[in-house]
């Protein structure tokens, strides 16, 4: 019965999908509306060949629910490649121009490809990692199955919907112009139903635990969560212009949206970037190094500095602007206080392996995970002091700003993804092991070479830029021109792009690594999952 | 008063006292004493139920461990 509903449903998607197309009325919104309609008719195609079988009913209350966690692990490993290949690709082209080719004006060039890249990383790669790895440790910590059952998996095909509808509608031009918020209104509208949807399955499946604590890496998980669908709705009220078309406008204007985008901004990299991947550190840290976590008192203090001082952070982005001075003021102080939960979480995560130091030698993967904490502990302190206003005078529009995000995006972030996906791939695909240990170490001394290249080529040309840019002579003149900056900066960007180059060779060593261990590796022997749950 | 004022009012004077609050008391709450042997058994909660959930009818076997 429910498939007959389905059927109706998925028709009518279909239908309305194609008079939207029909309609359109920009080319990015034409092509959205095809995709829609071609996902929506395959998904139709999908169902009714599935209607009327015949279905055995197995009670699965006695297994986890693994499969879209694996779908997940694929889907972060395949998407973090593209976001780093796109990534080297811009890092190129503003190196070299002429990678901004003719023919490909208006869909390739820098400006088209670089929210591309960004969303890549961010939402793609670290969004699926975020949602794969939350659906395995609230399993785990809560000794329950997945509430909702294949909610999961809407979750799942819904937001890989979401990152082809935002990325397509990037390439073609269709963009609201804020920062990490770009995707226009009907893909905003997408993601809240997604959004929700994978809020529901995560607090379903708290709710239904056996565990009568609820594990620290949960709060990190619900907090991000729950801040992600507060920041996503606000930041992008805004009014479509045509409902067959991609533009709208947004309803706060001025300094007003400026504020609203950075309160949003800043807590993308607060709650996105850090409370999720600390949800992470929180439970693979502590399995990789096989001791739990070294204070669990710490990781309370922690979770609750952290959510109450981010979200006051955001307007350290707005110094010297129309934003009144108190506010920014307001902002910095927090930034700054902010370094004290930062590195008390970083304490806490590193502390973990105190009498297990030994494993560092042994092991890359706990390698992996605990570089990953000394860049958030890194970048934690660089952050708080760029927001210093002095500081921000001088580091404010430079690529030094683009170096701190780099070494927090990739050395952080990624690095801890990396760990978790080593460590899940045997787990989820029940493997005695990795392929092989030895291509982790070549992928962990090429991702560090790699960020390290990034980071301190833009801290020299960021620095650089910000003097150059302020330079005045006897006269009060400025000496340098805009073109000086660029054309001095040219070996960084050179020196930043081959960074990119081993960062990404090492993300298509851990696919190759990752895909041997499922193809290659000997099976775990009986015991495990295979034995039917009482 | 119109909203804004009210609510700029109300923010930095008692929803300011209510979150300062709140989060002093957490941090004396985690000190409190006995909290740390109440920790150790969340503490080590990712060691266990591994391959599976814990089985339905004990559902307060969890609370013995």
């Amino acid at each position: 019965m429910s498939n007959y509903i389905k059927l109706i449903v998925l028709g009518l998607i279909t239908f309305l999908a194609l008079i939207a197309a029909n309609f359109a009325r920009d080319l990015a919104y034409l092509v959205n509306a095809l995709t829609v309609a071609l996902a929506a008719a395959g998904l139709f195609l999908w169902v009714l060949r599935h209607t009327d079988e015949p279905r055995e009913t197995v009670d699965l209350s006695g297994e986890y629910m693994d499969g879209v966690i694996r779908a997940g692990v694929v889907a972060t490993a395949l998407w973090g490649v593209v976001g780093f290949l796109v990534g080297t690709f811009i890092a190129f082209q503003l190196a070299f121009p002429q990678l901004n080719f003719e023919w490909a004006e208006g869909y390739a060039n820098f400006g088209r490809l670089r929210p591309l890249h960004t969303s890549a990383v961010i939402f793609a790669f670290g969004g699926n990692a975020l949602i794969a790895t939350s659906l395995y440790v609230v399993q785990r910590t809560s000794a329950a199955r997945l509430w909702g059952g294949n909610l999961a998996w809407f979750v799942f095909w819904g937001y890989q919907l979401f990152i082809v509808l935002a990325a397509t509608g990037y390439l073609l031009g269709a963009t609201q112009s804020k920062e990490y918020a770009e995707p226009e209104w009907y893909v905003d509208l997408w993601l809240t139903v997604i959004w929700l949807s994978y809020l529901a399955v995560f607090v379903g499946t708290i709710a239904r635990r056996k565990e009568p604590h609820i594990y620290v890496a949960n709060w990190f998980y619900l907090s991000f969560i729950i801040t992600v669908a507060m920041l996503h709705v606000f930041n992008n009220l805004s009014i479509p212009v045509s409902i067959f078309g991609s533009k709208s406008v947004q309803v706060f204007s001025g300094v007003q949206d400026a504020m609203v985008q950075w309160w949003y901004g800043h807590n993308a990299v607060g709650f996105f970037l850090t409370a999720g991947f600390l949800g992470m550190m929180y439970y693979f840290v502590p399995k990789q190094a096989e001791r739990p976590v070294f204070s669990y008192k710490l990781s309370i203090i922690h979770f609750w500095a952290l959510i109450f001082l981010y979200i006051w952070a955001g307007p350290h982005h707005l110094h010297y602007t129309a934003l009144p001075d108190w506010a920014t003021t307001l902002g910095m102080v927090f930034s700054i206080i902010l370094w004290m939960p930062s590195w008390g979480g970083m304490i806490n995560g590193l502390m973990t392996l105190s009498g297990a130091w030994d494993k560092l030698r042994t092991d890359p993967i706990i390698r992996m995970m605990v570089i990953s904490i000394g860049f958030y502990g890194m970048s934690t302190f660089e952050g708080p002091m760029m927001s210093i206003r002095a500081v921000n005078s001088l580091s404010h529009y430079t690529d030094w700003t683009i170096g701190h995000v780099h070494s927090g995006a990739l050395g952080w972030n990624g690095m801890i993804t990396f760990g978790a996906l080593y460590f899940l791939v045997p787990k989820l695909w029940n493997r005695e092991r990795l392929y092989s240990l030895s291509l982790v170490s070549w992928h962990f001394w090429l991702a560090t070479i790699g960020i390290i290249l990034y980071a301190a080529s833009m801290w020299v040309t960021g620095i650089m830029e910000g003097l150059m840019w302020r330079e005045v002579d006897a006269n009060g003149f400025l000496v340098n021109s805009f073109a000086d900056t660029v054309a001095a900066k040219f070996p960084m960007y050179v020196v930043r792009g081959l960074g990119g180059v081993l960062f990404l060779s090492g993300g298509i060593i851990m696919c190759y690594n990752l895909y041997m261990t499922v193809r290659r590796s000997p099976a775990v022997t009986a015991e495990n999952s295979a034995v039917p749950a009482e | 008063m119109e909203t804004y004022s009210f609510l700029r009012e109300f923010a930095d004077s008692w929803m300011l006292l209510v979150l300062f609050v709140f989060f002093v008391g957490i941090i004396f709450w985690v000190f409190r004493p006995g909290g740390t042997k109440k920790y150790e058994n969340p503490r080590n909660i990712p060691f266990r139920h591994e391959d599976k959930p814990a089985p339905r009818s004990a559902g307060n076997d969890a609370e013995e461990l």
